[in-house]
């Protein structure tokens, strides 16, 4: 019998190796971008950067004049991306300095001011509005306000002398001048964008004068040499499941650049949302698309918009070649590319043009954790008939959508086919599913981990809620060294019982965890600490929010959801912090139609499926006893069944949606 | 009670488990082979770069601990039946009260010249995996010897490391012993021209032949050829390992000789899985059934007899399943590898793709005895349910669908099976039954009338929170209504006959 020639596949090597190199080429050169150009302040510049300054970054006429003059003194120099940072940060501080010193209040002036603000009532000396407003005059006009703010406990406080007075308030008062200088000078938070703007303003030479070429040459070229490695796969052998060599690849299997794949994702997460200045040619980059779709350059976010919908695009396409013989696969990775391509990215852009308030339609509250915030409530009101539209769309589709399309199809109606975590998850992240952790060990850490995320995001919704209708902004105090002290006890509680009840079971990836939230939160308190010197934390709607804002939203979606697909598998955010997840899945556990089903007792034991599930459940415990699956965590993304060899596992529908779903044990 | 166990394959370990399900017995588990449990079906996954060894491991290291079931990583030299003992090869004994024989098997060897060489091995164990993935650094040419099932999984493997591959088959083509004609048909060509692999059918080994290391260089064919390769692989079938009983006095035929409940001749040992040949096979099957399900299956039975309860192991209906390469296959019941006397047969394949089903079913009273997918899923409680109770084959035609377990979106080709069997049957006109669609047509009702009561109630309010709240609310009902809406359509336009009610 003839040899049959099936050699498409050696033919299509070379172009799939091409395409390997022009992508990564393309990848360094994108990468280095942001090294290599260098910048200039001279008097083009520094009229470019006095609008952004004021429309961009929000300074004041003050800050902008005192800075730009600091700025001014590198005229005509040429630095490199790390000394002109530094000048930048120097320069910040510099005019922070000096508007310090020209608001600056001398000892002198001080006690001009306690002597003018204390006036006599019935014998005893007091501070009155009166007598403040006069002595507020010795001060420069720029803080006048802000001391009357902070120096309101003053007023008509009784003191039996003079001294006493001056004594007493004395402090007080410097230390609002100093809080009012504070204010007066250029905020913290707008450091960073400052440092950007400047950036942007001032870059000078080839990156900058050729953007819209470098554009297409690194997004064309990227594209097209990653489509020359992908496309070839259509013509791999027979349709199929295509798992060959996976761990035998260092890319999958934690190897080195498994590794090195991690620490650039975890790196990217850092600089987009902490650092972002260091990432501004690849924000400059997508300016012709910004202009193109919203008539102004590029944020971070847009451009984080842009690169995560190009990935989904273009590892969709990978899935569609990789899963030619499922059509469910299929489907269902053209579902999550329509849904990231239109409603997270187009969508949004058009809202904006028609000056709407901006928003993902499908982005549901908890997942959205700022969907109830002050500011966007107000926004979506201000905005009129859309915006209170959008508010009502908001409500129902956490409160009608999530439990109904969860009854009918399960959790996977969103964390496979719509979501735009799960998008990136199932396009980017499908070459590391099979990392997911399997052990009893982890789902003990997930249950406790996801819920833990859901309560916090109930509870800070609901203190955000009530203070917004209230109108009262309530600031708690807790001790730091208790909090401390609970969080220590409640870990420690948490190991022992363990211990106590699952005494054969390994405690490493627990202790693991305790240790990592033990340490965010020791940080967290002795920083708050050191940087008020109170015992005493205040907590109001505000730091609840940034609390989460940062450890969760940032750190634990971004940082570790996605820069560790490589360590952790592609779904470490949607299986142990999403509360969304937590929510649907809760649905899903107690009513749905949804279960994977076991066929019969086929099941071998090899277990493709439990290796293969991003989500880390293990299917084979279920499929090897005749067991049907219904897991609170499962997101129906339908591989286990393809992976199957000897097609035990189905996913379906059905009329029953209670507990006889998940049918007896059999074997 | 001490229940000693050989074996800590499927068979071994289904015992372990369900005796500690049902008592509180001593158990230990003795295998020489690996520490933990794995499962061999998956070992050419590790191979192949699927899935690491640990993956196989169906049980965490803790369950065995939790389960109090003591593992011993030892090989078992002899069994001393009088004295309730077994002795190890590294000189140390083990008393038991009931001793459970679970083997398993090894591969075949028939004497070929040249068949204990280096590079020449089966594959079943841990051990042959370890030696192949170290054979495979210099293999440019492997030879494979047997039609089988391990065979196309060997052929696949190398195939996997672009190793080429010899596949010498004595039958005229693959697993005709098993399969019908046609099906045998496409795995011959999932073989050669889908994969190809070079398929030689109706060819024999007579030698393998030495180098000066005393490694395989090549093999001699029954048809002359001499074929260069540095690996041979054997898998012309298996045999239950029964070295134990030679100074036991276990009474064996081509395994060990169990009764109905699984005892040996000799009291108190017991035989499960490969190894187990039972005495009075049901009619038609064979006595030792070497497939994983065989294991999975006696182990619970035997638990029972162990823990007081003696249960006798009836053979169940037959089923089976595998996967050539790409191409998925199960059998339910009873299919020859031709049409036998008084049966009909009813074979339908897909024609591009490789999908096809045979239904076997009684030429006097039409009842179904058995079903072959290929490259389809089938649902094995509904075919078992059809051929326990001799469903009627156009009964079984009509409601196919109920069978079908492929996943969603997948083509049916239940009306193609239907279209040929009243063609092939002039009299019949067996008719699809129609698919239940109310349960959708229903909620997008529900939901239609949500929607128009929200829109109402919008309007009510003249404030535009409140208002714009039940706007937003309405149009959720609709986007919900349409994706059921949607689905509806799918179902209508997939399905080719459909009732609302």
């Amino acid at each position: 019998m003839a040899l049959s020639p099936l050699n498409t596949l050696n033919s299509m090597q070379g172009l799939k190796n091409i395409g390997l190199g022009i992508f990564v080429a393309m990848l360094v050169f994108f990468t280095s971008l942001v090294a290599v150009s260098s910048f200039e302040v001279n008097d083009t510049s520094i009229g470019k950067l006095e609008s952004s300054l004021s429309s961009k970054v929000g300074l004041n006429a003050d800050h902008i004049s005192t800075f730009l003059g600091v700025l001014n003194e590198y005229s005509g120099q040429t630095q490199n991306k790390f000394g002109f940072v530094s000048t930048i940060k120097g320069a910040i501080k510099e005019a922070n300095n000096q508007i310090g010193a020209r608001y600056a209040v001398s000892d002198a002036t001080l006690e001009q001011y306690l002597n003018t603000a204390r006036t006599e009532q019935d014998g005893k000396f007091v501070m009155t509005n009166d007598s403040r407003s006069t002595a507020n005059e010795l001060l420069p006009e720029a803080i006048r306000q802000t001391v009357s703010d902070y120096t309101g406990w003053l007023i008509d406080r009784q003191f039996d002398s003079a001294e006493d007075f001056n004594d007493n308030a004395r402090g007080g008062v410097q230390g609002a001048i100093d809080g009012a200088i504070g204010k007066a000078q250029i905020e913290p938070s707008r450091h960073n964008d400052t440092i950007f703007e400047t950036l942007k303003a001032t870059g000078t030479g080839f990156f900058w004068e050729n953007k819209l070429t470098l554009f297409w040459i690194i997004f064309g070229l990227g594209v097209a040499g990653a489509m020359m490695y992908i496309y070839p796969a259509f013509f791999d052998g027979n349709p199929g499941i295509k798992h060959n060599h996976i761990y035998h690849d260092s890319h999958s299997s934690r190897g080195l650049i498994g590794v090195i794949t991690g620490i650039y994702l975890v790196g990217f997460y850092i600089l987009l949302y902490f650092y972002h200045f260091w990432i501004t040619e690849w924000i400059t980059l997508v300016d012709p698309v910004a202009n193109l779709l919203r008539g102004e350059d590029a944020s971070r976010w847009f451009m984080y918009g842009f690169l995560y919908t190009v990935v989904i695009l273009v590892m969709g396409i990978r899935m569609l070649t990789k899963y030619r013989h499922s059509p469910y696969h299929q489907v269902r990775t053209l579902s999550v590319m329509f849904f990231q391509t239109a409603f997270a990215f187009i969508i949004p852009q058009i809202l904006y043009v028609l000056n709407q308030p901006e928003m993902d339609l499908k982005n549901a509250w908890p997942l959205n954790y700022s969907f109830f915030f002050d500011y966007n409530l107000n926004g979506h009101i201000d905005d009129g008939t859309i915006g209170i539209f959008l508010l009502g769309w908001g409500i129902a589709l956490f409160l009608i959508g999530v439990p109904t399309f969860t009854y009918f199809y399960g959790k996977r109606w969103y964390c496979s086919w719509v979501c735009g975590c799960g998008g990136l998850a199932e396009t980017l992240g499908d070459p590391y599913r099979q990392l997911s952790d399997k052990t009893t060990e982890a789902w003990q850490i997930e249950r406790v981990l996801i819920y833990g995320v859901l309560v916090f995001a109930v509870v800070m919704t609901g203190y955000v809620l009530f203070a917004y209708f209230a109108d009262i902004y309530p600031s708690f105090g807790f001790n730091r060294w208790l909090i401390l002290a609970l969080f220590y006890g409640g870990a420690t509680g948490l190991f022992f019982y363990h211990r106590k009840k699952y005494p054969a079971m390994s405690r490493k990836k627990i202790s693991w965890v305790l240790g990592v939230i033990l340490f965010m939160v020791t940080f967290g308190v002795i920083t708050g600490y050191m940087e008020t010197g109170s015992a005493t934390a205040n907590v109001s709607h505000d730091n609840l929010k940034s609390i989460y804002g940062f450890a969760i939203g940032s750190m634990f979606a971004g940082v570790i959801g996605t820069g560790l697909y490589p360590i952790l598998g592609n779904r470490p955010w949607c299986r142990f912090g999403c509360p969304l997840a937590a929510y649907l899945g809760i649905v899903q556990r107690f009513k749905s139609q949804f279960r994977i089903t076991t066929n019969g007792g086929q099941c071998i034991s090899c277990g493709n499926c439990s290796t293969y599930c991003e989500m880390g459940i293990d299917v084979r415990a279920y499929a090897q006893r005749g067991q049907n699956i219904v897991r609170a965590s499962c997101v129906g993304c339908g591989v286990c069944a393809a992976v199957c060899p000897r097609g035990v596992l189905s996913l379906e529908n059905l009329e029953n949606t209670d507990g006889t779903r998940m049918n007896e044990v059999k074997y | 009670m001490h229940i000693v166990i050989i074996g800590n394959g499927i068979a071994g370990i289904s015992v372990a488990r369900h005796v500690r399900k049902l008592s509180d017995h001593r158990i230990t588990v003795i295998s020489g082979e690996t520490e933990y449990f794995w499962s061999r079906t998956a070992l050419m996954y590790i191979y192949m770069g699927h899935m690491k060894f640990e993956h196989t491991q169906p049980y965490e290291p803790f369950f065995w601990k939790k389960n109090r079931i003591d593992l011993v990583q030892k090989w078992v030299k002899s069994i001393d039946p009088a004295n309730k003992s077994l002795a190890f090869s590294d000189g140390e004994s083990l008393q038991y009260d009931k001793l459970v024989l679970a083997t398993g098997s090894t591969p075949n060897k028939f004497g070929w010249p040249g068949q204990d060489l280096k590079g020449v091995q089966g594959m079943v164990s841990k051990q042959d995996l370890d030696s192949m993935e170290a054979y495979s650094k210099d293999t440019e040419h492997a030879v494979i010897i047997g039609g089988g099932l391990i065979g196309i999984e060997m052929a696949e493997m190398f195939h996997s490391r672009h190793i080429p591959v010899t596949f010498l088959v004595r039958e005229q083509s693959f697993w005709r012993g098993v399969m019908p004609p046609e099906e045998s048909e496409m795995i011959n060509q999932e073989i050669y021209a889908a994969h190809g692999i070079d398929l030689q059918l109706g060819t024999e080994l007579k030698e393998i032949l030495p180098d000066e290391n005393g490694r395989a260089r090549a093999v001699i064919t029954s048809k002359g050829e001499e074929i260069a390769c540095q690996f041979v692989g054997l898998t012309a079938g298996v045999h239950a390992n029964i070295d134990l009983a030679k100074n036991a006095g276990i009474e064996t035929g081509r395994g060990f000789l169990v009764d109905d409940h699984l005892q040996t001749s000799v009291p108190d040992i017991y035989a499960v899985g490969d190894c187990a040949e039972l005495r009075n096979p049901a009619p038609g099957r064979r006595g030792i059934e070497a497939v994983w399900y065989t294991g999975k299956l006696m182990g619970p039975v035997l638990a029972q007899t162990l823990c007081d309860n003696p249960t006798e192991y009836k053979q169940g209906l037959w089923f089976n399943s595998a996967k050539f390469m790409d191409m998925e296959y199960q059998v339910y019941g009873s299919v020859g590898n031709d049409v036998r006397e008084g049966e009909k047969h009813l074979f339908w394949k897909h024609p591009e793709q490789n999908k096809a089903i045979r239904l076997v079913y009684d030429e006097d009273d039409s009842r179904i005895l058995g079903f072959n997918v290929m490259g389809i899923r089938f649902r094995q409680e509904v075919c078992h349910e059809w051929i326990a109770e001799g469903a009627h084959i156009e009964k079984v035609l009509a409601n196919l669908n109920r069978a079908n377990f492929d996943p969603e979106f997948f083509a049916h080709y239940e009306s193609d099976l239907i279209a040929l069997y009243n063609q092939q049957n002039p009299a019949a006109s067996v008719e699809i039954a129609p698919y239940s669609v109310k349960s959708i047509w229903r909620s997008v009702a529900v939901l239609a009338t949500a929607a128009l009561l929200l829109l109402a109630l919008s309007s009510a309010f003249s404030g535009p929170v409140a208002s714009g709240i039940f706007q937003g609310l309405a149009g959720f009902a609709i986007t919900v209504g349409l994706v059921r809406g949607i689905e509806l359509f799918y179902k209508l336009s997939s399905h080719p006959k459909v009732s609302w009610r």
